[in-house]
């Protein structure tokens, strides 16, 4: 038995850190898109619950992960469908809105899975993990950091792939016009509707996979209210990093981390209040506001519905 | 030669590339362009003119496929084609410059300039310097493709916008008041390229609220009212008139009375000469993308008019900031009828009767949410008596509002419609009155007439000259240099920060502060 510095507890809270970090980078990087654009993505939450509920029907019946990450992504993405109908093409209230479909989405999909499983909650096997060759034989870290599924290392690689595009492409261009001054994008000949439209679908694509790996990764399993104010969260990371990448994967890290101090702790038989070691997630959420906050410079743009030659 | 032709061709006869049919637009309560028939021809400059709300702008927004007409047909090469969208617009070849800045603050130049490719495309941003440099360079526009534009002056982000009209390629090129932030020689310049540009064969729409300019530049004129076209001078007619004899018929035609009224008048000093104003080494180093200051000095009297010419953004709006607080000075003092200012916040400064009247009316002018009234105590929030132990006293805010409204002659609906919806010439009334109140001794005036029209321009250029009457000390900032001729004591010219040369006004001032300008000696 150890204490804070033994092998097992930094084993457990490292490997417990990317599991917990996973959903929340996904959900951040997403936010971050339909931020940038200058919509304010609330309705994440509820995307993220409908990816975890239909990304578990979907890696149920098929035995599949991988149909799992499709049809979570799919659910998330026709969440925001809906909401980019609503908010972006009719320009309705951005909050009202994702505050309703958070809430509409965290009832129906416990409602569905009440009718469907009753009270039962059947798991899915354990998630296939893909060692990766050499970095997994590193003692302690190896299996820590480099014994995970697959889309783990998408996710992070896709943090690289977003740096690309808000940097080096046109569409990053459009992207930041959209959420800074749309009407520069319209008349420079890009519909500011469209633009933002894809990356409210993104955003809901990324949740859904969030949420998806939030269930059948992380639990195994699809409890109501699974994701637990974790598309909260990504919202919060998307605040805090604005616009860069890098600084979701990094605040994911951290939150992960404090998420994950509860298990590693009982895992490696530590003794403290599990009460105390919850509050420490949103402790730290605190902290990162008091920190970088203040700073927070939003879209100049962001929750204003774009209205075509409007004074 | 295809352009040759063009212009040889009678006027009436030259080809049309747009036409409005009978085009109305509406909005809430007002009919912004009321059955508006107009040709744009191709090889022709066909200035629009009209004042402050006249319903330019909108007509403009019609061509650019930002708005769309409640009644009536545009044409364009004679076929009836509503234009969908602003991407449909620049693919049917209309190019535009709009009043009102059209960049992403955020992005660089190079990146606005790219902005508009397809999304799948990466922006060709090395292209862009060789084709920017081709442009710019005939215009005497120097751009700094890496700036963030938020970081330029707002004469420099209109330079940008014109230069990326014209690397469009567009067959019709509209400038909507896209020379108010322009210099003398950069506006000179401008005209020389629309001329360029009509003998290739192009069309251009120039709105501008300079008569100077429409008489020199355009080959027709439009005159609108309040929606209406009021008024057309072709090509031959424009050409036939002495230049005084078509100033009187656009003004009479834009304000149905004739013009004379702006000429040059500096009003009479008091006799009693103290300095009230004295700068001493006044110094800033520069910014990133911004110019700074260095060793100015001068002294404003009382009753005396200071102008400050020069080419925009060489430090004339540092140098407005710097003595009004609110930009850190690097070195030098100063003084305000003997008190130093050094050291003091905008707030001290005003205290003392420094009053600073910006260039961006509703960006650090006004609070364009807030009702007029409050617009005018903005600098007194929590001072009594408008406000007394942190309550607001809405009776004492409106009875003074009304005051002023009525003393500054500013046109709004009612006292509590926000003032960003008034037009600007009245929210540049709202500044005045607000930083004209008591105790006012010096004020520098930041462009005080840009963007307004002629009326407004003269209403502005009056009250200046009556605050000077008054025995205030007045420095005023300006890239007209006309402006600061009718009305000045005398003529400083800044340059890269510095002051090179003051002037005192009179004969062939104008030609020596130029020279200034330019970088040669007086
Ligand atoms: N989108 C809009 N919504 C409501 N009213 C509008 C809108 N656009 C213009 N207007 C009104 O239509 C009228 C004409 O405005 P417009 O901007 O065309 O004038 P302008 O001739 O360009 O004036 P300026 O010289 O000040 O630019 C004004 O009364 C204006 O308030
Ligand atoms: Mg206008």
């Amino acid at each position: 038995m150890g204490g804070f510095l033994s092998e097992t507890f930094l084993a457990a809270l490292l490997f417990g850190a990317i599991t917990a970090a996973i959903p929340l980078l996904l959900a951040g990087l997403g936010e971050q898109m339909s931020e940038k654009a200058g919509v304010l993505n609330i309705g994440i939450e509820g995307m993220m619950i409908a990816g975890a509920y239909a990304g578990f029907l979907g890696a149920y019946y098929s035995g599949s992960f991988w149909l799992g990450f499709a049809t979570g992504a799919a659910a998330g993405i026709l969440v925001a469908a809906l909401m980019a109908l609503l908010c972006v093409r009719l320009g309705l209230n951005q909050i009202v809105i994702g505050i309703a479909l958070t809430l509409g989405l965290e009832g129906l999909t416990a409602l569905l899975h009440h009718f469907q499983f009753s009270r039962s909650y059947p798991r899915l096997p354990a998630a296939q993990v893909t060692p990766i060759p050499l970095l997994a034989e590193i003692p302690v870290f190896g299996p820590a950091l480099f014994r995970h599924h697959l889309i783990v290392y998408l996710a992070v690689a896709a943090v690289f792939a977003m740096i690309w595009v808000y940097r080096r492409t046109q569409l990053g261009l459009n992207l930041q016009a959209a959420g800074d001054k749309p009407a520069a994008l319209d008349v420079a000949g890009i519909d500011v509707v469209r633009t933002r439209t894809a990356a409210v679908l993104f955003t809901g694509g990324m949740a859904g996979l969030g949420g998806a790996y939030l269930a059948n990764v992380g639990a195994g399993l699809f409890i109501p209210f699974i994701t637990n104010g974790a598309g909260f969260l990504g919202i919060v990371l998307a605040m805090l990093a604005r616009g860069r990448p890098l600084w979701v994967l990094a605040g994911a890290l951290i939150f992960g981390g404090c998420l994950s101090l509860t298990t590693a702790a009982q895992v490696a038989g530590i003794n403290v209040p599990t009460d105390v070691i919850q509050m420490v997630p949103f402790l730290a959420v605190m902290a990162m506001l008091v920190l970088f906050g203040r700073r927070a410079s939003l879209p100049a743009a962001l929750g204003i519905p774009y209205e075509r030659g409007a004074r | 030669m295809p352009g040759m032709q063009t212009t040889t061709k009678p006027p009436e006869m030259r080809q049309a590339i747009v036409t409005l049919d009978g085009v109305t637009k509406r909005f809430p309560g007002i009919i912004a362009n009321d059955r508006v028939d107009l040709v744009i021809r191709a090889g022709e400059v066909h200035v629009l003119l009209g004042e402050n709300g006249a319903g330019k702008s909108t007509l403009i927004g019609m061509l650019s496929g930002l708005q769309q007409p409640d009644e009536g047909r545009i044409l364009i090469d004679g076929k009836a084609m509503p234009i969908r969208s602003p991407s449909h617009a620049l693919s049917l070849g209309i190019g535009t410059v709009f009043q009102h800045n059209m960049l992403v603050p955020s992005l660089t130049v190079a990146e606005n300039l790219a902005l508009g490719g397809k999304w799948w495309q990466k922006p060709r941003l090395g292209e862009l310097a060789a084709r920017v440099d081709e442009i710019a360079r005939p215009l005497g526009i120097n751009i700094n493709l890496d700036a963030v534009v938020s970081d330029l002056s707002l004469g420099e982000q209109q330079q940008v916008e014109i230069v990326r009209a014209l690397l469009r390629n567009s067959r019709l090129l509209i400038l909507d008041e896209a020379t108010s932030m322009l210099t003398p020689q950069g506006i000179a310049e401008l005209g020389a390229l629309m001329r360029r540009l009509v003998e290739r064969g192009l069309a251009v729409v120039f709105i501008t609220h300079k008569l100077g300019e429409a008489a020199e530049f355009g080959d027709r004129v439009s005159v609108l009212k309040l929606g209406r076209k009021v008024g057309e001078i072709g090509p031959d007619r424009l050409r036939s008139l002495e230049h005084d004899e078509l100033v009187d018929e656009i003004v009479s035609k834009m304000f149905g009375r004739n013009a004379g009224d702006g000429a040059i008048s500096i009003p009479d000093r008091p006799a009693n000469d103290e300095a009230l104003l004295a700068v001493r080494d006044l110094r800033v180093l520069p910014g990133k993308d911004t110019s700074g200051l260095e060793a100015i000095s001068f002294m404003v009297g009382r009753g005396e008019i200071l102008g400050v010419a020069g080419i925009d953004g060489n430090g004339q709006k540092q140098l407005a900031e710097a003595l009004a607080g609110q930009r850190r000075t690097d070195g030098g003092s100063v003084t305000l009828a003997g008190r130093s200012l050094d050291g003091l916040d905008v707030g001290k400064r005003r205290e003392l009767g420094l009053r600073y009247l910006t260039d961006d009316r509703l960006g650090e002018g006004t609070v364009g949410t807030f009702p007029v009234s409050i617009n005018y105590f903005l600098k007194q929030i929590g001072e009594p008596p408008f406000w007394r132990s942190g309550i607001e006293h809405s009776r004492e805010i409106n009875t003074h509002a009304r005051d002023l409204t009525r003393q500054f002659d500013v046109r709004t609906p009612s006292l509590s419609t926000p003032v960003g919806r008034l037009s600007g010439g009245n929210i540049q009334k709202v500044l005045i009155a607000r930083e004209l109140a008591e105790g006012a001794r010096a004020v520098i005036f930041n462009k005080p007439t840009y963007g307004l029209d002629l009326a407004n321009t003269q209403a502005t250029r009056q009250r200046i000259r009556d605050v000077a009457g008054q025995g205030l000390a007045v420095l005023l900032i300006s890239t007209d240099l006309e402006e600061l001729l009718s009305m000045c004591h005398r003529i400083a010219v800044m340059s890269q920060g510095r002051l090179v040369g003051t002037i005192a006004n009179g004969a062939g001032a104008g030609e020596r502060v130029g020279r200034l300008m330019i970088g040669l000696a007086a």
